[in-house]
């Protein structure tokens, strides 16, 4: 079997895998309880964060402290707009805003580097938290707003939507030309820049696509709140949870952060209500054990295994 | 006027004690170590609940616990850096891989830390008052164990400035801050020196909590804030330098205290406006080489 003949029934494959769990996902409301839907909205939601966090950072090493800023942006717009607009409106310019002031951060903080950018993000989501506050207590003199309640059936597929669109977006990005050029972003910049990328626009840009699906998911994930005020919008939290997710999935494949993704929301919703502190203890050991041993997370983990299976398979044949 | 003016300062200059020491300590860690410890308020949440708890189960006298509660938090320090990231160290291919996995490593610490804390003495604001009469100093009247705080910050600030730069170990620490691989031909037991300065920033940081558990109310969520704070004051002064960071954090402890006389509830929006502005135009800071 040739290299190519081999690919393309890989990728058959995979594709009808994808498109059975898609067809599953579409259909899970008529067959089961509410309670799964609530908990596959929320396993979507930190998909869709953790994937467009890796969009950005995987390939070029950056890290973004700054996911709890742009889906708290998606958040507050949701709660301002909710009852005015229709909700895909809403939450299109929510993703919008988000990407406007992905823009905005990207073009600010292109002259940093390393250290300085994770920094300068994590502050962000603090400046953006502090300012709402003297807003609110200041001009409004309010604190906190109701939102819009939607149904749960609604969240579910609207969050559907969207990580459909982003897994089309990833996958677009990776194998085109601006991902091979954001990876060689990470690896070389100086040397990428040589090579005639120009690595401030594609930089700048793939934040601000990955600030959009943020800031998306924001807009639908508040409706389900009924309340926020900026304490809840703009944890660091959400800052935090797409960077484990990702590198405990492992951001070698796209099916990395998903399944990092889904595996710690469901451990969130099985702990975080019963012991809080034993969730967080467990979730900073995990994340010290995969930074340590898991280099390439789960995925990485899988393959070597493979390798070392199909190794010892061609070995005896 | 000159006495709202004189109280401001001194206020300030109070606030800007603690920030110091803090910020000195985070600057060890991150300077010669490599490592931008977002731990590092933890460490300070440790001394701060270990001198409250000397205090209130077997009266001992908060400043003769810091004598206690420094040399443990320094080995928790010597001895994670030791063993956590001294591996990470090894695995990595280049210092800014390792900058951001050690930075990723310290946020696993953070949640380890404050959750274990939260475990053992509760998430409730606890305190107990020490040497809390009032001072008059030129019409303002200062609590004592403000005063107090800001007296032993300056002399632990001095102390270790005057063992980095008179010292031969000191030397070795300044050695590899400035170049480890020639350091380390130099004849710097140089992973010995990272060590010890990841310990002695957390010494600082154990300091810093137990001087503030004297004046402000302390919770086991307490840590981020300074975290906060020691960053911001760590850029304002420089990455890596020292004398910055003691600087630093007296000028970010003035801000703080002009901006709270104004409108107390934009005190920490300054600090991010001023934090930002600085990475912008110059993120090496005022001693920054």
């Amino acid at each position: 079997m040739d290299i190519t003949e081999l690919t393309s029934k890989r990728s058959l494959v995979s594709g009808s895998i994808i498109l059975i769990i898609l067809i599953l996902l579409a259909t899970v409301s008529l067959y089961s309880p509410g309670y799964t839907v609530v908990l596959l909205s929320a396993i979507l939601m930190y998909i869709i964060l953790t994937v467009s966090w890796v969009i950005f950072s995987g390939p070029t090493g950056y890290i973004s402290l700054a996911p709890a800023a742009f889906f708290g942006v998606g958040i507050y717009t949701s709660a301002i707009l909710g009852k005015a607009l229709p909700l895909p409106i809403v939450i299109s310019i929510g993703g919008l805003a988000s990407f406007c002031l992905g823009l905005l951060v990207g073009a600010l903080t292109l002259r940093l580097r390393g250290i300085y950018f994770a920094i300068f993000t994590f502050g962000l989501v603090e400046l953006i938290k502090h300012l709402l506050l003297f807003w609110e207590l200041h001009v409004t003199g309010t604190r906190g707003r109701f939102v819009m309640v939607v149904d749960y059936n609604t969240i579910y597929y609207l969050m559907l939507i969207i990580f459909v669109l982003l897994l089309l977006t990833a996958y677009l990005i990776r194998h085109s030309k601006y991902g091979l050029a954001l990876q060689s972003i990470g690896q070389n910049e100086d040397a990428a820049a040589h090579t005639g990328i120009n690595v401030t626009m594609v930089k700048v840009i793939t934040f601000a696509i990955s600030a959009f699906f943020m800031g998306a998911a924001g807009a639908i994930m508040a409706t389900k709140w009924t309340y926020i005020d900026p304490y809840i919008a703009f944890n660091p939290f959400f800052s935090f949870m797409p960077v484990l997710m990702a590198i405990f999935g492992g951001m070698g494949q796209l099916y990395g952060p998903v399944i990092g993704a889904a595996i710690f929301t469901y451990l969130e919703e099985f702990l975080i209500t019963r012991l809080p502190e034993l969730y967080m203890l467990i979730f900073g050991t995990i994340l010290v054990i995969a930074i340590l041993y898991l280099p390439d997370g789960l995925v990485g983990l899988i393959q070597k295994l493979w390798n070392r299976i199909s190794v010892r398979k061609h070995a005896y044949t | 006027m000159l006495v709202t003016i004189l109280d401001v300062v001194i206020a300030g200059l109070l606030l800007g004690g603690i920030y110091a020491l803090i910020a000195v300590g985070l600057s060890l860690q991150y300077g010669v170590a490599r490592v931008l410890n977002i731990a590092h308020g933890e460490f300070i949440m440790l001394g701060a609940f270990a001198t409250w708890m000397l205090y209130t189960m077997f009266g001992i006298n908060p400043l003769v616990s810091l004598v206690i509660c420094g040399p443990v938090v320094f080995l928790i320090g010597f001895f994670l850096h030791k063993t956590l990231f001294r591996s990470l160290l090894n695995s990595s291919v280049s210092l800014d891989v390792f900058e951001s996995k050690s930075l990723l490593a310290s946020f696993g610490l953070l949640f380890i830390i404050q959750n274990v804390a939260i475990l053992v003495w509760g998430a409730d604001i606890e305190g107990y008052s020490y040497l809390a009469f009032g001072v008059n100093l030129g019409g303002a009247i200062f609590a004592a164990n403000r005063l107090v705080t800001l007296l032993f910050a300056v002399v632990i600030g001095a102390a270790f400035y005057l063992f980095l730069t008179r010292t031969r170990l000191g030397k070795g620490i300044r050695a590899a801050a400035q170049d480890p691989g020639t350091a380390g031909l130099m004849g710097v037991n140089i992973n010995h020196v990272l060590a010890l300065c990841f310990g002695f920033g957390a010494l600082m940081a154990g300091f810093a909590g137990g001087l503030l558990s004297m004046c402000y109310p302390i919770q086991a969520t307490m840590g981020l804030e300074y975290t906060i704070i020691a960053i911001i004051v760590v850029v304002l002064g420089g990455l890596g330098s020292i004398p910055g960071s003691f600087i630093g954090g007296f000028i970010l402890g003035l801000i703080g205290s002009i901006v709270t006389y104004i409108e107390p509830s934009l005190a920490l929006v300054a600090y991010y406006v001023i934090f930002i502005l600085l990475l912008l135009a110059k993120p090496t800071g005022i001693l920054g080489k």
